[in-house]
């Protein structure tokens, strides 16, 4: 064995065979309907990432661009004819252009602070990227960084208010249930620990309401997936072990999470990009992905009666489906608790399953076609009429938020677990 | 080779953000389909007829090739920049200028895409029927340039048959207006069919006016299988023969079947030999007549399964096997020659034979699906290009193919072009008088020989 690097792309290399460069990703792509020039499509991302792999493309910032141009929500693989995967395919080439030419700065702060849960204080980095609004109550540790890296970013974006005590600071690690019901281990993620620790409250009311032992790994740390977004590869792996570590201490039927993103982590990403050398490593991981669930899923898997917990108030809602669950295949099962929500009457927007333009750090670097795909995002969800647009993701929530705010309406925009629990948390 | 005065020149014309000759944008705008690539010196995005002529102008002036593009999704390599120089992609000029309800017709540029149109209209009750398998992405420029087809063509003709008038740069640059919006129309050469199918070497299409139909009141999808391959494509020329006009007969033969069934397990009978999905549209008495009738004829041919959608989304479920073909094909060998064959209505049983039996001669699968309404079928000749003389093999087999298509009064390509891919078997359909006019033709509009230079023609 060489010390050498192997190419992260050799990885995909038979995958991107299979791109015959028909150009349909150009029918779902929200990245090129925005950029609607021909890298920012699959099929050029693939043709780009062939030409890299052969070492017969500069590696100047015209390629890094186009290879950031990805929202990584997978619609084009959803609508290949061949299926090709370009989500894993632009994962694997940004982790081999950083290889050769390494991180931005931006990434490299990113990595920084994802994985050092020992950096509590904040140090001048944290300052520079985060900013005032965070400087006091976003530990440095936490991915959200990556959500709001300030000096990044345009003055317009609106930013939620930081929760004054993080979620996980409010609960013992174990909260036992009821004898005989399953023992769950709850996947927080940052922006339900640090922002939208309303999601948190609610699915864990949800879960004790249903008899559950909930264990909140207190090792756990931040999915690492908004280092993916800059191919930092190396910090999501150093994640990937770490939550393994925090998740396998206990014994549990189910690892749920209420975000779909931290999900598409647990559930796709670890497997795919952890332990390719290591196949003890990759099994463990592969073990934890197939008890990862999202928590509608579950919830419906074990018989929650929404009717039980769920509003009474009636409200018009709609539903939008983040990236990470539809391409684990879920839209029903949210769709049916609210629809047996008492109150509840939901209404379908044009385009659910459309992302929102968040896309890790694409709404970084990008923020006014971000901006550009939420506009359409927030234009379908005033047509519908609806008092609240629900989702799985809080980063979805935070997008469409902002989205919102910019059109300057005044639709709501919750996490289904918050309409559920409603009752129950009165 | 552009030298630097002349790139300028060309960022004059279309600004310094619509110009591209990054590496990057050289390799995305040099593939389409066909898996060929050829890298451009520049890549220019103009937004309007006068840019478009002010490039042509220069390329005469300073002699560099202008290669005109849409969504890059041909099979035959027609956008591709063979020998290097500027790629001129139409996809800025995206505006639907009118809807005519008066009249039934619509004026678009060329850079929009073929299902944004149809939408478009169809939210008005009428219908511009061609639809080409890549209608979510392919523009309607491109449909033109390339006079593409589509399942509906059985019943309601191909894209040109829908042109009713062009305004298009020609090579030297002039701006000109072909046809018009009347129905009748007479006065000199109609450059305007002239001009559909040329895969851009006679000039740059800038607006199209296109003929409207009223949208058809209701429609019915048939799943029908057979136990033979002949049987179903007998069915197809006693359908036709019975003066039924189905809007579409799209036919599938058995390692079509067998593919799509191990991939995603439909639950086809074991007897399936070969399926055809059928679809026909117009008053809604009228259709389920037609459909009663068309069950009576084709029942004596080993039909062993007949279905039909109650609702839409049952006919979006049958439509659903034909979808899969794609994406299955894979399963048979990794590397795939796509022809599009057209033979008389009435020789679709015979060419199926000829193609059996090359297939047995040659030893290599092939796959055969599509339009047996209008008798154009998808001949997908599968290979594995990494195993040593299977390329050679698959020539052989195509120029076979082709043959047999001639041989029964058909045509090479019903939809998809020559381009370069189908370049070095235009003697086989084309004779030397033939190939002269249409040189004639060519040097008489491009006498300096800049736009699509190398293509189509021998």
């Amino acid at each position: 064995m060489t010390k050498k690097h192997t190419d992260p792309l050799e990885r995909v290399a038979q995958e991107m065979k299979k791109c015959v460069k028909c150009g349909a990703c150009r029918a779902n792509c929200p990245a090129f309907s925005t950029f609607q020039r021909e890298p920012a499509t699959a099929r050029g991302k693939v043709a780009l990432a062939q030409h890299l792999m052969k070492g017969d493309i500069t590696l100047d910032d015209g390629t890094y661009s186009a290879m950031s141009k990805c929202l990584l929500c997978g619609s084009c693989v959803d609508k290949c004819p061949n299926q090709v995967p370009t989500d894993e395919i632009v994962i694997a080439a940004r982790e081999a252009l950083a290889q050769r030419r390494g991180l931005t700065t931006f990434h490299k702060a990113v990595g920084q602070v994802i994985k050092n849960r020992k950096l509590m204080n904040f140090g001048a980095l944290a300052a520079a990227v985060l900013g005032p609004v965070f400087f006091r109550k976003v530990p440095s540790t936490s991915g959200l960084r990556l959500r709001f890296p300030m000096p990044f970013i345009g003055g317009s974006r609106h930013i939620p208010q930081i929760a004054k005590k993080p979620f996980m600071k409010r609960h013992p690690e174990i909260i036992k249930g009821e004898p005989g019901k399953p023992t769950i281990v709850f996947f927080v993620g940052c922006m339900t620990n640090f922002v939208y620790t309303e999601i948190g409250e609610a699915t864990l009311a949800l879960f004790r309401h249903l008899g559950c032992t909930v264990i909140i790994p207190q090792g756990q740390q931040c999915c690492g997936l908004p280092g993916m977004s800059g191919g930092d590869l190396e910090t999501v792996r150093g994640l990937a072990e770490q939550n393994l570590a925090a998740i396998e201490k206990h014994q549990a039927d189910y690892v749920m999470t209420a975000c779909a993103t931290c999900g598409g982590a647990l559930h796709k990403l670890y497997p795919l990009v952890v332990g390719k050398r290591n196949p003890e490593l990759k099994a463990r991981l592969q073990a934890v992905a197939d008890k990862t669930v999202d928590a509608a899923v579950l919830l419906q898997k074990l018989g929650l009666h929404p009717e039980e917990t769920g509003t009474g108030q009636r409200m018009r809602v709609t539903y939008h489906d983040p990236c990470h669950h539809r391409t684990a295949g879920i839209a029903k099962q949210p769709r049916t608790l609210l629809q047996e929500t008492p109150g509840l009457e939901l209404v379908e927007m044009e385009g659910a399953d459309r992302c929102c333009g968040l896309g890790g750090t694409f709404n970084v670097y990008h923020y006014e076609s971000s901006l550009d795909i939420n506009a359409g995002k927030s234009k379908a969800i005033i047509d519908t009429g609806a008092d609240a647009v629900v989702t799985g993701c809080p980063g979805c929530i935070m997008q469409l938020s902002d989205g919102l705010k910019q059109a300057g309406d005044k639709t709501r925009v919750l996490h289904t677990v918050e309409l559920l629990a409603r009752k129950i948390r009165r | 080779m552009l030298d630097a005065r002349t790139l300028q020149q060309l960022t004059d014309i279309v600004g310094a953000e619509n110009i591209a000759t990054g590496a990057q944008d050289l390799i995305c705008y040099g593939y389409d389909a066909t898996q060929m690539e050829f890298l451009p010196d520049a890549v220019v995005h103009p937004d309007s007829p006068e840019q478009v002529s002010r490039i042509l102008q220069l390329a005469n002036k300073e002699n560099f090739p202008v290669f005109p593009r849409g969504a890059g999704s041909g099979f035959t390599g027609g956008a591709l920049p063979k020998g290097g120089g500027v790629v001129l992609v139409t996809t800025r000029m995206n505006r639907i200028l009118r809807i005519d309800t008066d009249n039934l017709v619509a004026e678009v540029e060329p850079g929009v895409v073929t299902e944004t149109f149809q939408m478009a209209v169809e939210k008005l009750g009428l219908f511009y029927p061609p639809d080409p398998a890549s209608l979510k992405f392919s523009t309607l420029g491109g449909n033109v340039a390339e006079c593409a087809g589509g399942p509906r063509a059985v019943k309601y003709g191909v894209t040109k048959d829908f042109v009713m008038g062009l305004e298009v740069v020609l090579p030297t640059g002039a701006i000109i207006r072909t046809g018009g919006e009347t129905v009748k129309g007479v006065v000199g050469y109609d450059l305007t069919k002239l001009l559909c199918g040329s895969e851009g070497t006679l000039g740059i299409i800038t607006k199209i006016i296109f003929k409207l139909l009223p949208y058809p009141d209701s429609k019915k999808t048939m799943l029908t299988v057979f136990d033979s391959i002949d049987g179903a494509a007998r069915a197809v020329s006693t359908i036709i023969k019975n003066k039924i006009i189905p809007t579409t007969l799209e036919f599938m033969d058995h390692a079509t079947l067998t593919c799509v069934e191990r991939r995603f397990n439909l639950g086809m009978p074991e007897s399936a030999r070969a399926v055809l999905l059928i679809e026909v549209d117009g008053d809604r008495d009228l259709i389920e007549k037609q459909a009663g009738q068309i069950h009576k004829l084709i029942e004596p041919l080993g039909l062993v399964q007949f279905r039909v959608a109650k609702d839409a989304a049952e006919s979006e479920e049958l439509w659903r096997v034909r979808r899969l073909v794609s994406p299955s094909l894979r399963d048979v060998n990794p590397d795939k020659f796509n022809e599009d064959i057209v033979v008389p209505r009435s020789k679709v049983p015979d060419v199926i034979r000829r193609i059996e039996v090359i297939q047995k001669r040659y030893d290599i699968p092939i796959v055969n699906f599509g339009h047996a309404g209008d008798g154009n079928i998808h001949v997908n000749i599968m290979i594995d290009k990494s195993v040593p003389g299977q390329i050679e093999k698959a020539h052989e087999a195509i120029k076979e193919v082709f043959q047999a298509a001639l041989d029964l009064g058909g045509t090479m390509s019903g939809e998809h072009g020559v381009g370069l891919a189908k370049q070095p078997y235009i003697p086989l359909e084309l004779n030397a008088e033939q190939i002269a006019a249409m040189k004639a033709i060519k040097a008489a509009l491009d006498p300096n020989n800049v736009l699509n230079p190398g293509k189509m023609l021998p």
